[in-house]
């Protein structure tokens, strides 16, 4: 079996050279290798397939620090009760024993991409071929002033899923009654548009069964969000005159927080508040500025294959990687991860490679049963992914077809699940 | 099949193009901006952009014909919002080619931008000013679908089970490879025409399903029989 597949890698690399690609795994160098740093929605998947169709003929080593993922998407239905906290926690455990997939649980801290090595916390080195970078998102410090990562226990941001979540979720259920929720939403660009609309309804959702005297303010830079009209119709059918949203016209763009004394001022004006979510504004995470293939906050790709511009032995993926005109969601993340795996087996062995494809759709649940979607597919250009068209629902839909939108998202959430972790 | 008859008919019917100038990115914004010189007697555009003797133009794509608040539109103008007209890459593109073409009573008394790649960059230039999908999904689409061209024998096609493989992965997100059913339905082992038959039906819109419509729609005949031709032998685990 082992000689086989040798002799198959060999054949397949004269093949690839053929193309100009670099030969860095000659026969001493063993079978490619790949380095894949993060294990979420792009970084699995990407490890996952890339592992999967080379059959073992790329050495694949997926560098996450966790042991179990939580997915943000779905964590606003946990925040709402509909989903338990453990359901949204996935392991390791199939990438390693099904696909051969070596999982470090480590971080990475650098990247010499002269040598093509990345240095991992614990001092250890791990060399590459390729290298996929998936790693999420960090924060932009001082984007909401009064508020950095030590105040994250006051004014949660739950916008990395896992005890944030939890925190988020116990304030909202001990709040005061007739309190009063305060979200400080991000300006664009930030992973997931509608993730703050939704998690402004899952919140409603709680209080109007627990606390129906209280109040959700919404603080937000922006003038418009993702399926505005779709949100703005549920909350006033389910939750009349419970939320309020603030935007750039009325100070909703110049908004500071006070942690210690539980406060937001609005351009000026100090309002008390007894649950604020604060989601700051976003940017590539960190790695992507050590490996210095930032531009700005994110890293820029070729869309045909996801490489980034600064470096060709580097792929960004998902939420990190400034590509044009998708949107950072775990979808993306997930298409993205399917077009660089067929190119990294391209260059490392010689496979086939086929044109770039990639689409999106986002469910939000607004209510019980009523789920809504947006969702629109992309072709690479030379310049940005640039979407092609799309849909999204509509206001005033029939309840059957907003319960069957909530049950798709079900079967969405299994789909792409089993899809990044096999 | 009886399905297959029907459906053959439409889809032979259908076949049609959208500009291939479009097809591409669309065009050099920083030459539009120049090019704008032309419109800036009328139009403003950007931030702080007001209404003057023509209305503003920021958030002109998706948006429907006649329906800036506070700009006294012509009565063609406005029949032709309220029959539909929506401001995409195609219908603005057609409009600035020749306004009277496209509404035939408009007041909008410009000649017309006869160059393609002039319209191309022009447009360009205004995207810039309109909602970015990558902030707003459902903004409006920044590059136009190239359209398939439709052979008689599309039933016949013989799938290419590779490359079935690559283009179920996009598949795979929402339809498990197992068969299991959480919400989205199995479609491992599907027989292979009626896996083309339902393709071509959500292709066309007869199916009514978004997602499918979406995904259907830019798939290619030879496209939906490798895929069919993936599925079919799929096993269940
Ligand atoms: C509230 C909320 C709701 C959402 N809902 C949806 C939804 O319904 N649908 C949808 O499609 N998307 C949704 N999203 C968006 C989705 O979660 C992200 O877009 C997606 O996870 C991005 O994938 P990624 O691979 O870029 O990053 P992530 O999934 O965040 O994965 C990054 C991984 O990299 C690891 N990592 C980071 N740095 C390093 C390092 N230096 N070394 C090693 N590992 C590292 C992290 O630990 C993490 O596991 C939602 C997000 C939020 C916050």
């Amino acid at each position: 079996m082992k000689l086989n597949r040798r002799t198959f890698i060999g054949a397949s690399a004269a093949a690839a050279s053929a193309l100009a690609a670099p030969t860095v795994w000659g026969a001493a160098h063993g079978r490619p290798k790949v380095v894949v740093i993060g294990g979420g929605a792009g970084g699995a998947t990407a490890a996952r397939y890339i592992a999967k169709d080379s059959d073992g003929g790329i050495d694949v080593t997926l560098v996450e620090p966790t042991r179990k993922y939580y997915t943000c998407f779905f964590s606003n239905l946990y925040l709402g009760g509909f989903r338990d906290f453990e359901s949204l926690g996935h392991t390791y455990g199939k990438l390693a024993s099904d696909y051969g997939i070596n999982v470090v649980h480590d971080w990475a801290v650098g990247v010499d991409r002269d040598a093509r090595k990345v240095t991992l916390a614990s001092g250890a080195v791990l060399d590459y071929d390729r290298l996929v970078i998936s790693p999420g998102i960090d924060f932009v410090e001082g984007s909401v002033p009064g508020w950095d990562i030590n105040a994250q226990n006051e004014m949660p941001h739950a916008y990395k899923a896992g005890s944030q979540t939890q925190l988020l979720k116990a304030q909202v259920e001990n709040m005061r009654e007739g309190g009063l929720f305060a979200m400080v939403a991000p300006p664009n660009p930030y992973r997931c548009p509608p993730g703050p609309y939704e998690r402004v309804s899952m919140v409603a959702h709680v209080l109007k069964a627990k606390n129906p005297t209280a109040k959700i303010l919404i603080l937000d830079p922006k003038e418009k969000f993702s399926k505005q009209a779709l949100f703005e119709e549920g909350w006033q059918k389910h939750y009349p005159g419970m939320i309020e949203r603030i935007g750039p016209d009325f100070g909703g763009d110049k908004v500071e927080v006070r942690p210690d004394s539980m406060e937001v001022v609005i351009d000026g004006e100090v309002q008390k508040v007894d649950v604020c979510n604060v989601i700051p504004a976003q940017k590539a995470g960190r790695i992507c500025e050590l490996a210095g293939i930032t531009d700005g906050r994110w890293a820029p790709v070729v869309p045909h294959t996801m490489q980034s511009r600064m470096d060709e032995n580097i792929h960004v993926l998902g939420d990190a990687s400034a590509q044009g005109d998708m949107p950072k969601s775990g979808f993306s993340a997930n298409s993205q991860a399917k077009v660089c795996a067929t190119a990294v087996r391209g260059a490392l062995t010689g496979s086939k490679v086929f044109p770039a494809k990639f689409s999106n759709t986002c469910w939000s649940l607004v209510a019980t049963d009523d789920g809504i979607k947006v969702g629109a597919t992309y072709e690479a250009t030379d310049e940005k992914i640039a979407s092609t068209g799309g849909f999204v629902s509509q206001t005033g839909e029939d309840p059957e077809l907003r319960k069957r939108t909530y049950e798709e998202s079900l079967g969405w959430y299994a789909g792409i699940t089993a899809d990044m972790f096999g | 099949m009886r399905g297959s008859a029907i459906l053959f008919s439409l889809l032979v019917a259908a076949a049609g193009a959208f500009p291939a100038a479009a097809a591409e990115l669309i065009g050099d914004a920083e030459r539009g901006r120049e090019l704008f010189r032309q419109c800036s007697g009328c139009h403003e555009v950007g931030p702080g952009a007001r209404n003057r003797i023509g209305p503003h133009l920021n958030g002109i794509f998706g948006r429907r014909a006649a329906s800036v608040d506070g700009f006294f539109y012509s009565k063609a103008l406005r029949r032709a919002g309220a029959d539909g007209l929506v401001w995409h890459l195609d219908t603005l593109d057609a409009y600035i080619a020749n306004p009277k073409v496209l509404v035939s009573g408009t007041r909008m008394s410009y000649r017309g931008m006869k160059n393609a790649e002039d319209r191309a960059d022009l447009l360009a230039y205004l995207r810039q000013f309109s909602d970015n999908p990558r902030d707003i999904p459902e903004a409006d689409p920044t590059a136009v679908r190239r359209e398939v061209e439709l052979a008689p024998d599309v039933l016949a096609i013989k799938g290419d089970p590779e490359y079935g493989e690559y283009l179920a992965s996009e598949c795979k997100t929402c339809h498990q490879a197992s068969g299991r059913d959480d919400g989205i339905p199995s479609i491992t082992m599907w027989p292979e025409e009626d896996f083309v038959i339902a393709m071509h039906a959500y292709k066309q819109k007869l199916r009514p399903h978004p997602v499918m419509q979406m995904i259907a729609e830019r798939l290619s005949n030879e496209e939906i029989a490798a895929l069919a031709a993936y599925f079919a032998t799929l096993k269940e685990e």
